[in-house]
């Protein structure tokens, strides 16, 4: 017997009698003998409990975590504080052994998380409406990409090298199935060149890409490339905004962007190695019927009551095939919830401290660690949270050096812009301490 | 609290707050001193002030208002709704896994790469493919990365007239989807009467631009293909590959596999036939294998193995598709399917297979008197039934699964397929015992008696639920997708 099986050999032989067969392996007789398979699979017995708990752990223990080290390496996800209420609730398996809402008259907890998402999302950004989540934030970049090309039914699209190149892969990677074109707009002191983007722009542009802050940590000017994204007919000025940083910067919203994407980790997920993280999706309203994914709606059910259902439908893949905006089908829905418990956890005053802290923070770590002059700041823009600091050290001997003394150093650049060799890029979360930040400058100070 | 109809936004009052954070420790400057004015909003945030209670208070209630798995029966066809194992959950937060940045040094990261290696191994054995990557983040996900692969391998032959995929009529609605985000066109061919893939259509629409076939089997009929192998000799000699949707994979684990039955390439959902958990629609996680010959073109980085025992991600893939997906997929979900994997073995896999098709024969067996079986054969993980058996009471599928709302039961998938008239989708999984089946057959034959004895109960049900069947064309007219106080 398997602890998850629960038919008892009696069971099993009162089924099959009801059904007419002898015996189990009849169950499978429609399987021509080519293909049925004689032999056992190739892979262990089964095991209990204890023992795959005892070899996972020791799996686990191979690794070292950014709770046994310090963590300055950022890059597209952060080592954020993350509050217990969120596993609390998203340990409830009320919800994390649900399926899509489909059903709305049992799924009402899910339905009203999303819309909360949606509504909390919506607001962070500025923008008319949120969907209940795309993949990550590298593919909902993407996914904002077809959607402006269905837009506007062109097939450019100009991306900033701001952007985090595994988001550009990413775009490329789908683009060139769809044959798209994905153009790139370089950077200028380490943010996106207006100037250049004003050339690139022409009758075949669908979508500008920016993100805001950009790979290096910088504020792009999201108003001024917008003006000149949309001096070109329907073209949707897309950006990937960090969403605690819009607790202090302007909203998307304000700077008349169209289609606003993000990597929603940061929002209580934990880092896992890179996955499952949340990817969010926020536009104006002409892009409704546009959005991929799911969206809930409010409305009233036969009773008058207020009730929550999935919505705007016609655009999935369930009902329009092939005509689907997006073949998108599961979202990630535990992980809105987590971000959505994050968002109202942190509430009104919290995200604005928690968002605050990282960027005092990070400046702090900037003056300390440039004082001596032995590490130059690559760029001379304004930042958020992260900056790229460049030495005659090569990064990996630097990081070497730091991971002895248990902190993990930054992301070396010189990885995706050659141009950047021995360039480092640090990221400093509200997690991080005055003595953290002094620790990794004595340590830099040390390296040879 | 049954009636508890809050929204979060309705339970703030200003200065209450449900954090706490540390003093900062470094010296304050003021904000415009760090960050200049103009990239500083002064709106303030429309975020709701509440305090730890309210936070869990609110989403205990609303976790009352759903159904799981851990409640009750979830016989949804064509999801897999089995049974998800606490040690996964578990597992997936042990600190040196959920604490690990993806871009940590290698020499940090090998239990991580292991785990990968090694879940990979077993999916390849399980499916007789020859590799596999994990990154797709979910079936759709799995589909469009293998159809790339599909794309790659052509037009790496320089054989740019492949512009078609050919998709039965009875595919998940994410297969046509898929295939034309990929750029292709979709030729759509009909099934048999008996609910398999028609061999003339097939011959028929197979030709020099055929780039591949997107098939399931046992298909969403729970029927099982026998002439698989000569479906796949028909597309190989038209030069096309053979795309296997592996949604279905619960029915023949230690029984079949897809590569034997001539696939090239396959996703699982690893949501569905390796207990990760559903999480309300996400995250899941649709890993896809390929044989050797579309191996050259997996998303990068790949996990290898070096001879002295260590792991490494390996981005030297110089035909690769390139990336799919941000890092290397969802670690969080790989772990629990892993952990699963390593609980039942290769005994526990076949045994999991043949419990969910003898549950699934089972009711077709017990329900074929009362509910229409359009097709009535030995059947896989899934059964599908058109309806009532008698409909003259005029109630419709829809009546019957809001129904089961009030008995207790999550519904069926209803209207899909869309080859057979009010679709009821039975998929049971092996993790329900006779009981529970008995129980679930016993409400079925209760509401096929109602229908004929007051079917005005049928077309008002639910009854006993929080909300009764919510609009859902007011809804769609005039759209309300945030609160706007």
């Amino acid at each position: 017997m398997y602890p998850y099986i629960p038919n008892t050999p009696q069971d099993e032989q009162e089924m099959l009698q009801a059904i007419g067969l002898d015996s189990i392996e009849q169950l499978f007789e429609d399987i021509s003998e080519q293909v049925h398979l004689t032999k056992p699979l190739n892979i262990p017995a089964s095991k209990s409990e204890l023992e795959v708990s005892r070899y996972l752990k020791s799996l686990a223990d191979k690794n070292c975590s950014v709770s046994q080290l310090t963590c300055f390496l950022g890059a597209g996800a952060y080592d954020h504080y993350i509050p217990s209420v969120i596993d609390a609730i998203i340990q409830r398996s009320e919800f994390y052994t649900s399926y899509t809402p489909y059903q709305p008259e049992i799924s009402q907890g899910t339905l009203q998380y999303i819309f909360e998402y949606q509504t909390l999302i919506s607001n962070l950004t500025g923008m008319d409406l949120a969907n209940a989540s795309l993949y990550d934030g590298g593919t909902a970049i993407t996914e904002a990409a077809l959607m402006a090309c269905a837009y506007s039914r062109k097939g450019e699209i100009i991306v900033s090298t701001g952007v985090n190149p595994e988001a550009r892969q990413i775009l490329k990677t789908y683009a060139h199935a769809q044959n798209l074109k994905v153009i790139e707009v370089e950077t200028k002191d380490g943010v996106t060149d207006a100037a250049m983007l004003k050339e690139l722009i022409n009758d075949e542009t669908a979508a500008v890409i920016v993100q805001n802050p950009n790979f290096f940590g910088l504020l792009e000017d999201l108003k001024g490339l917008g003006e000149i994204a949309h001096k070109g007919k329907k073209v949707s000025m897309i950006a990937s905004v960090e969403p605690i940083s819009l607790a202090l910067l302007k909203k998307p919203g304000e700077l008349d962007v169209d289609i606003v994407v993000g990597e929603g980790q940061p929002l209580g997920i934990p880092l896992q190695f890179g996955g499952p993280y949340l990817g969010f999706m926020a536009v104006k309203k002409d892009y409704m019927r546009k959005l991929p994914g799911r969206i809930v709606g409010e409305t009233t059910d036969l009773d008058g009551k207020r009730a929550y259902v999935l919505t705007l439908s016609a655009r999935e893949q369930h009902i329009r095939r092939e005509k689907a905006t997006s073949n998108i089908c599961s979202n990630q829905g535990l992980n809105a919830l987590a971000a959505t418990v994050y968002m109202v956890t942190m509430g009104k005053e919290g995200l604005k401290e928690v968002a605050n802290q990282c960027v005092q923070k990070a400046h702090y770590a900037f003056n300390e660690l440039t004082q001596s002059g032995k590490y130059k700041p690559l760029f001379d823009k304004p930042f958020f949270m992260e900056f790229a600091l460049t030495s005659d050290v090569s990064v990996d001997k630097i990081n070497k050096a730091l991971l002895e003394e248990k902190i993990i150093g930054g992301y070396d650049l010189g990885k995706d812009y050659p141009q950047y060799k021995n360039a480092a890029l640090y990221a400093v979360t509200e997690k991080r301490t005055k003595e953290d930040i002094n620790k990794l400058r004595r340590v830099l100070e040390g390296v040879k | 609290m049954k009636d508890y109809n809050k929204l979060i936004f309705e339970l703030s009052k200003p200065g209450r707050k449900a954090y706490s954070l540390p003093a900062l420790d470094v010296e304050e400057k003021a904000l415009n001193s760090l960050i200049p004015a103009e990239f500083l909003t002064d709106k303030g945030l429309n975020f709701p002030e509440v305090s730890e209670v309210d936070v869990i208070r609110h989403y205990t209630n609303l976790s009352n208002k759903n159904y799981g798995l851990d409640k009750g029966f979830y016989p949804l066809g064509s999801c897999t709704m089995k049974y998800n194992p606490k040690i996964n959950e578990d597992v997936a937060r042990y600190d040196g896994f959920a604490n690990l940045h993806p871009l940590q040094a290698e020499a940090c990261i090998q239990g991580s790469l292991q785990v990968m290696y090694e879940l990979e191994k077993s999916l390849c054995e399980i499916a007789g493919m020859d590799r596999f990557t994990l990154h797709p983040a979910a079936g759709a996900h799995g589909e469009i990365t293998g159809i790339m692969l599909i794309k790659a391998y052509h037009d790496k032959k320089g054989d740019f007239k492949r512009n078609k995929i050919i998709v039965p009529d009875s595919a998940h609605g994410t297969n046509p989807a898929t295939a034309a985000m990929a750029g292709y066109s979709i030729v759509e061919i009909k099934s048999t009467e008996n609910g398999l893939v028609d061999l003339e259509a097939l011959r028929e629409a197979a030709g020099e631009d055929t780039a591949g076939l997107m098939l399931t089997n046992p298909n969403t009929l729970g029927l099982y293909d026998r002439g698989v192998k000569e479906i796949a000799k028909i597309v190989h000699d038209a030069g096309g590959l053979l795309y296997y949707d592996g949604a279905n994979m619960n029915a023949v684990m230690g029984h079949a596999r897809p590569g034997d039955m001539g696939f090239d390439t396959v996703h699982y959902n690893l949501h569905k036939t390796f207990s990760t958990p559903h999480g309300g629609g996400g995250p899941g996680s649709g890993p896809v294998g390929c044989k050797d010959i579309l191996a050259e073109f997996l998303p990068v980085p790949l996990v290898e193995k070096r001879e002295d025992g260590t792991y490494f991600l390996d981005y030297d893939v110089p035909n690769s598709i390139g990336k799919v997906k941000d890092f290397y997929g969802h670690f969080g979900v790989f772990l629990k399917a892993y952990t699963y994997i390593l609980m039942m073995g290769n005994d526990g896999l076949k045994k999991a297979s043949e419990m969910a098709v003898l549950n699934t024969n089972y009711i077709k067996e017990k329900l074929k008197d009362y509910y229409h079986l359009p097709i009535d054969t030995l059947v896989k993980h899934e059964v599908v039934f058109g309806g009532l058996k008698d409909k003259s009471g005029g109630v419709t599928t829809l009546d019957i699964a809001k129904r089961l709302l009030d008995y207790g039961y999550h519904p069926p998938t209803v209207y899909f397929p869309l080859i057979i008239e009010q679709a009821l989708m039975i998929e049971p999984t092996e993790t329900e015992s006779k009981e529970t089946i008995d129980g679930f057959i016993d409400a079925m034959i209760a509401i096929a008696e109602e229908a004929s004895s007051n079917p005005e109960m049928l077309k008002t049900a639910p009854h006993n639920t929080l909300v009764r069947r919510p609009d859902e064309t007011k809804a769609a007219r005039n759209p309300v997708v945030k609160y706007e106080g």
